[in-house]
């Protein structure tokens, strides 16, 4: 009775799990960001999921269950890497006993492979610095010249994964790239006009934006990565804001709006929460409409404050 | 004779984590350093007050004296092995009551990454997957102590011993995992089985030890464990489980112990969460045990009790935490026996993800005691240095 039952079961699972061949390519990714650049590269190829959503700090997540049933399915598991997901996915991926999605199997992809990061550290570093990265700033897609390099990578897996799909993979790739080369003609454009103006961050996860339109960071709410702020950094800061006429106070959906409230009331900055991912504002379901979104609010803000 | 052994493991790997730091630091040589294994070191150590000098406190790792304890240094390492396998181990360093430096071997086991079919072999030395609160290390506690059933029925160092562990994750559209382990039944972290003198006479101190010979398969401890998950929204997630151990004890030469237990755990964490704050969390587990002691079933040992704990984190780094707890054996002048009551309520302040401050109040009664109410106030303080350890949910 029992081991027909455990029998019924195992053989249910088999027919649960293998018939593969023609449904889509199962992809997991950390972020929505990731979701999105697949959606485009992979097409109807693909089904993806992204383990959070685009309103949650990727860096704070658990390895729950939800996130493992996800991964033990996946085919290819994709993360942004650099550190940002090291507290939660490697127990995901050996709790998810998958072995096609462990570091070093074809499903694995960490797409910072190729990336340049910014913000090496060039001494060596300790947690007295605060959650910084050794190998670099790990908010690299907020560069949409990354957003290319990102898309280069994830093709390079699915083709290896769907060998006989690789020519539509390619195309849409370089489909994607051509679009983003067109509409990063327009953002830099649109945000011509504010090149060079002095703005605040909450966390240093604005740089590779800052750096590709123009935006001058003076200086950030948090004193180090990921550390709460002090009375006696904010007054540095409030002095800095002043004497650099900082216009903005820029803070992702997930950070308590009181400190750059205050900071906004003592200089006349403007606090613009602007989402740092695909999702993080209703509306935004692709990665073009993260930087239209980006661009539109920015340029708002910035035209009221000059 | 383990203290010149360990010290020299500590240089040896600091001096690699230095290393491994310094390449980092200057970016030239990442791929060097991926192949040093994750190092860290997880320091414990609280300060106690107890209304009575006998306090209650009976885990290994529990504050157990007034003035300071040493909880517990755990050193921990571990790393792929190689594409099919990847190796922890947890060595732990600590100071008893007599003042005794005393040296354990944690957990040290190899966990498969690339078996068929979602399972998983664990093998080595391993802390028994038996409920949340027993494969859980010290450190991780939302509590500054054991709970008391978990202490009674599992021993003062949780229930962990050489064996081997399959698992298995169903294919079944919500998570569903299957856990069987055997293990050596033997020996000081497996009191409620065949134990060792010392031990035995620490915990059953009217019975008599039976040295017992280990030869067929029902002579090992074996578990078995059903969890499942249920995440009804983005922000919910409840984890249920249901364990149960079975094993010689060595009251007799053909006794046996069965130990029964149901937990729950659930959690609540709004999705703009911030550094993973505001939460709250539950968390619930209950024990049952059944201990033969000879043929005459009507001498059983008969334990049972349970924990309830609920975590709010209702400001950035602060969680306030409340546990209530209850245990009966039936020997009213046992102290790991008798009926028993406690309530701890905390408050924990993590300045970052590495180091935790917690302040904690016990009142406690136990039934040999009268059911006087014994006082304890603790304060916690915890860090965490080298490799960043995933968070375990």
């Amino acid at each position: 009775m029992m081991t027909k039952a455990v029998t019924a079961v195992l053989i249910g699972s088999l027919l649960f799990v293998n018939p593969t061949w023609a449904a889509p390519l199962r992809v997991v990714t950390t972020t929505e960001d990731l979701a999105a650049i697949v959606r485009e590269v992979g097409g109807p190829l693909v089904e993806v999921e992204s383990q959070t959503r685009g309103t949650q700090d990727p860096h704070f997540l658990e390895a729950r269950p939800s996130l493992i049933l996800k991964a033990s399915r996946a085919d290819l598991f994709i993360e942004i890497g650099l550190g940002l997901e090291v507290g939660w996915v490697p127990a995901v991926l050996v709790a998810a006993r998958n072995p096609a999605i462990q570091p070093g199997a074809s499903g694995y992809l960490d797409v910072s492979r190729d990336i340049k990061p910014l913000e090496i550290p060039s001494a060596p570093v300790d947690r007295s610095q605060g959650d910084v990265h050794p190998l670099g700033n790990p908010h690299y897609w907020l560069d949409p010249e990354n957003g290319k390099v990102i898309s280069r990578e994830i093709a390079r897996s699915l083709m290896s994964l769907l060998p006989d799909r690789s020519q539509v993979i390619e195309q849409n790739q370089k489909e994607f790239a051509r679009r983003l080369d067109e509409a990063m003609a327009r953002w830099k454009d649109r945000m011509k006009p504010y090149e060079a103006a002095k703005v605040v961050t909450y966390h240093n996860s604005w740089t590779y934006f800052a750096r590709r339109f123009g935006l001058d960071v003076v200086g950030y709410v948090e004193p180090k990565p990921g550390v709460a702020p002090s009375p006696a950094h904010l007054n540095q800061l409030i002095a800095l804001m002043k004497q650099e006429k900082a216009k903005l106070i820029i803070m992702e959906p997930y950070f308590g709006r009181s400190t750059p409230d205050l900071l906004s009331r003592e200089t006349g900055a403007k606090v613009l929460v602007l989402p740092p991912s695909v999702g993080g504002v209703e509306g935004i379901k692709t990665y073009f409409d993260l930087f239209d979104y980006l661009a539109d609010q920015l340029t708002t803000a910035l035209s009221i404050g000059s | 004779m383990f203290r010149p052994v360990f010290c020299l493991i500590f240089v040896f790997l600091f001096h690699s984590v230095v290393e491994a730091q310094t390449q980092q630091g200057t970016g030239s040589r990442p791929g060097l350093q991926g192949l040093n294994p994750e190092i860290s070191l997880d320091g414990l150590f609280a300060a106690a007050y107890f209304s009575e000098p006998d306090n209650l406190n009976f885990g290994g790792h529990d504050p157990n004296q007034t003035g300071f304890t040493l909880q517990n240094l755990e050193l921990t390492l571990g790393a792929t092995v190689d594409p099919y396998a990847r190796a922890d181990a947890h060595i732990i360093y600590l100071i008893d009551e007599e003042g005794e430096s005393v040296l354990e071997v944690e957990e040290a086991y190899l966990t498969t990454l690339a078996l068929p079919h979602r399972l998983q072999l664990v093998g080595g030395q391993f802390f028994t997957r038996f409920g949340r609160i027993n494969p859980t290390h010290p450190h991780a506690w939302d509590f500054t102590d054991q709970p008391v059933i978990a202490n009674r029925l599992l021993g003062p160092d949780g229930l962990r011993n050489p064996g081997a562990q399959i698992s298995w994750l169903s294919p079944l559209p919500f998570y569903l995992e299957l856990i069987g382990s055997v293990q050596n039944a033997g020996g000081e972290t497996a009191v409620s089985f065949l134990s060792n003198p010392e031990a035995f006479e620490e915990t059953f101190p009217d019975l008599s030890f039976e040295e017992r010979d280990v030869r067929r398969f029902e002579d090992l401890l074996y578990m078995t464990r059903l969890k499942t998950a249920w995440t009804p929204s983005d922000t919910v997630e409840l984890v249920q489980g249901f364990s149960g151990l079975f094993g010689p004890n060595a009251s007799g030469k053909d006794t046996y112990t069965k130990i029964f237990g149901l937990d729950f755990y659930g959690k609540w964490r709004p999705l703009d969460a911030h550094g993973g704050f505001p939460f709250v969390a539950l968390q619930a587990e209950a024990m049952w045990r059944k201990y033969e002691t000879s043929e005459n079933s009507e001498d059983n040992l008969h334990d049972r009790g349970l924990y309830l704990q609920g975590l709010w984190g209702f400001a950035s780094r602060w969680v306030v935490g409340l546990r209530g707890e209850y245990a009966n054996g039936g020997d009213e002048t046992d102290p790991l026996g008798d009926r028993r009551y406690r309530i701890s309520p905390n408050l924990t302040f993590y300045p970052s993800e590495f180091s935790k401050w917690r302040l904690q109040y016990n009142v406690d009664r136990a039934e040999h005691l009268d059911d006087k109410s014994l006082h304890a106030v603790f304060l916690q303080f915890e860090f965490l240095i080298g490799s960043h350890g995933a968070h375990q949910f």
